[in-house]
């Protein structure tokens, strides 16, 4: 049984503008000890996938499951043993810690509001939970504007882990680092998933970052997942035009030809194109496109596409 | 690495109190806060100064100041000390004050939190509160709530504070709808903190440099509402205050001017200093003005 199974998950907002359909329609799983990446473009609604996931946003219909219990219609008041077991890390290493709080004081809350361990436990447990961070001791009477993007990342790290969760979902935990400490703190959320067994769902927009980091790579396009496989299979067979596109679009010195960018915008949430919801922007759509959505197939072991013409490289003939 | 800077030593020191050192090096907070301390020294030590009734009659009527080296600052037309009446004064205006701004601010809170952060309904309803008391004429609902109740100080003081309350809650709550977006709270409600626990440990804390410079101004409008309140007669008839003393010489002002002069001063000065807190506040809690971080 997968640790966290997501089925039909829609998250809408209503605003001035009408319906936002952020999420969808979404179904994944997560197994136990397995980094499942989630990438997409800005706006495609990844990061409320996460959040509604862990109940930071109540999710419109659908359904998520952790380890067999539907937690996404359960009262707020009985979400305690989830919370300890499900976190989060936030893109934001800025706005993510309370500026007014020493580190010790964030890295202790968590384990004082679900009464963990006495005084003196939580007095052993915030030491090391830092140092395992790669922090100094001395962080712990220190307040978060004294440290750096990276170093605030860390102790970011370390609250999502203090309760000792098996679930984390990373938002884009990278995203907002120089390109010299992306790679430490990578390796970081990599030892810390071989030292606590955790199973990370790993949101970025970023190829290369998930290609290092994910076992298998969902692709999400507005508000919908479009391709699903292992992460080898994905980099060498990718079946939707989109993932192809995206795939393209990472620079590489070996290519000789410049990739061929994907034309226009991401449509807005507001206004979901009908039939494939891809289609304005696809290289090879074709009227039926215009007309059906096209469901998930599975095209070969454990990969699946949503694409009407899955695979090919060039326009088919109209039928 | 071994020996440590002076400014490791700032960078390390928490915000708070980088925004005291900013505080004290603006030389009209400083005089403001002298002129404070010393009014409060003077409110405090009021019965040793002037151990009888200030109320009392001891002298001449219409003594002016210095006319008589006993009594300072002259005398009323009861043949009342001035110079009694003004400290003893003192501690009306500073007890309604600051409690009328405790009260206040604590109310102002409570409501501005709760609006600002859960929002919706609960929101709807109490910005509808705030907007009732806001478009009622503040100084006459509080003449109106005085003369229900007895004039006392303790009913004089919760009517200021209800007066004054919706002030801080349009504050608060503005803050508050700006903070319960940030990560942090996210993260706070993530980790299955509590509402009351993400209010008032996690959100509160953030929104306070606004409060604090705010509750300076109310400490100041609180003391001339009192002053007013008094100077029409509808203050606590058994205590001496500045407006009461300003109220009862204004038939005499072309004749004995000084008696409204003096409390008036009184009370300008100590509006004026409080207001000057207020402002030398703001630029000390605000780190883009003091120029640091």
């Amino acid at each position: 049984m997968p640790l966290l199974s997501v089925v039909d998950l829609h998250t809408h907002f209503r605003t001035p503008e009408g319906e936002l359909r952020a999420v969808d329609g979404v179904s994944l799983t997560v197994d136990k000890g397995e980094s499942v990446g989630l990438v997409g473009e800005s706006g495609c609604g990844k990061s409320t996938l996460g959040k509604a996931v862990l109940r930071l946003v109540q999710p419109t219909s659908g359904s998520v499951g952790f380890d067999g219990e539907e937690v996404s219609r359960l009262p707020a008041d009985a979400l305690g043993p989830f919370r300890r077991r499900a976190q989060m890390i936030f893109q934001d290493p800025f706005s993510s810690l309370n500026p007014r709080h020493t580190i010790e004081r964030i890295l202790t809350a968590p384990l004082y509001v679900h009464g963990i361990g006495d005084r003196a436990e939580r007095k052993r447990r915030v030491p090391r939970m830092i140092e395992q961070g790669g922090l100094p001791l001395s962080s712990l009477s220190r307040y978060p504007h004294e440290f750096s993007g990276g170093q605030r990342q860390r102790i970011g790290i370390a609250r999502a882990l203090i309760l000792g969760p098996e679930l984390v979902v990373c938002d884009e935990p990278v995203s907002a680092l120089d390109l010299s400490i992306q790679a430490q703190i990578l390796n970081l959320l990599v030892e810390m998933k071989r030292e606590y067994g955790l199973s990370y769902l790993f949101i970025s927009h970023d190829l290369s970052v998930i290609r290092y980091f994910a076992n298998r790579v969902l692709v999400m396009y507005l508000g919908r997942i479009v391709e699903s496989a292992a992460g080898a299979d994905l980099w060498a067979r990718p079946l939707h035009p989109y993932t192809r596109a995206l795939i393209q679009a990472i620079p590489d010195p070996a290519r000789r030809r410049q990739a061929a960018p994907i034309g226009g915008d991401i449509a807005s949430p507001l206004d979901i194109p009908k039939g494939c919801r891809f289609h304005p922007r696809c290289p090879i759509a074709t009227s039926i496109c215009t007309k059906v959505d096209p469901a998930l197939v599975r095209h070969g072991d454990g990969h699946e596409a949503a694409c009407h013409h899955a695979g090919q490289l060039t326009r088919p003939p109209e039928a | 690495m071994t020996t440590t800077t002076t400014t490791e030593v700032i960078a390390s020191s928490s915000g708070s109190w980088r925004a005291v050192r900013a505080f004290f090096r603006n030389p009209a907070a400083v005089l403001a806060t002298a002129f404070l301390v010393f009014v409060t020294i003077v409110a405090l030590t009021a019965p040793l100064i002037y151990p009888e009734d200030p109320l009392s009659m001891v002298a001449r009527p219409f003594l002016w100041p210095g006319q008589n080296p006993k009594f300072l600052l002259g005398s009323d037309s009861l043949g009342r000390d001035v110079a009694a009446g003004l400290v003893w004064g003192s501690r009306i205006s500073l007890v309604i004050g600051i409690a009328a701004m405790a009260l206040g601010v604590t109310i102002g809170i409570v409501v501005g939190a709760t609006a600002g952060y859960f929002g919706g309904r609960i929101d709807d309803a109490l910005v509808r509160l705030v907007e009732i008391f806001q478009t009622t004429p503040s100084f006459l609902m509080l003449v109106v709530l005085v003369a229900i109740a007895e004039p006392r100080v303790e009913s004089i003081t919760v009517g200021i504070a209800l007066v004054t309350w919706p002030t801080i809650a349009r504050l608060v709550r503005a803050e508050f709808r700006s903070l319960r977006e940030k990560d942090f709270v996210t993260a706070a409600r993530g980790l299955g903190y509590g509402h009351l626990r993400i209010i008032f440990i996690e959100i509160l804390p953030n929104a306070l440099p606004p409060i604090i410079v705010t509750s300076s101004v109310i400490v100041a409008s609180a003391i001339l509402m009192e002053s007013a309140l008094s100077f029409m007669g509808l203050g606590d008839p058994n205590r001496i205050s500045w407006g009461s003393m300003i109220g009862a010489s204004r038939e005499t002002l072309r004749t004995a001017w000084y008696l409204t002069a003096i409390p008036g001063i009184a009370i300008v000065l100590t509006v004026l200093a409080l207001n000057m807190i207020g402002d030398a506040l703001n630029d000390a809690l605000n780190p883009r003005l003091s120029g640091e971080r």
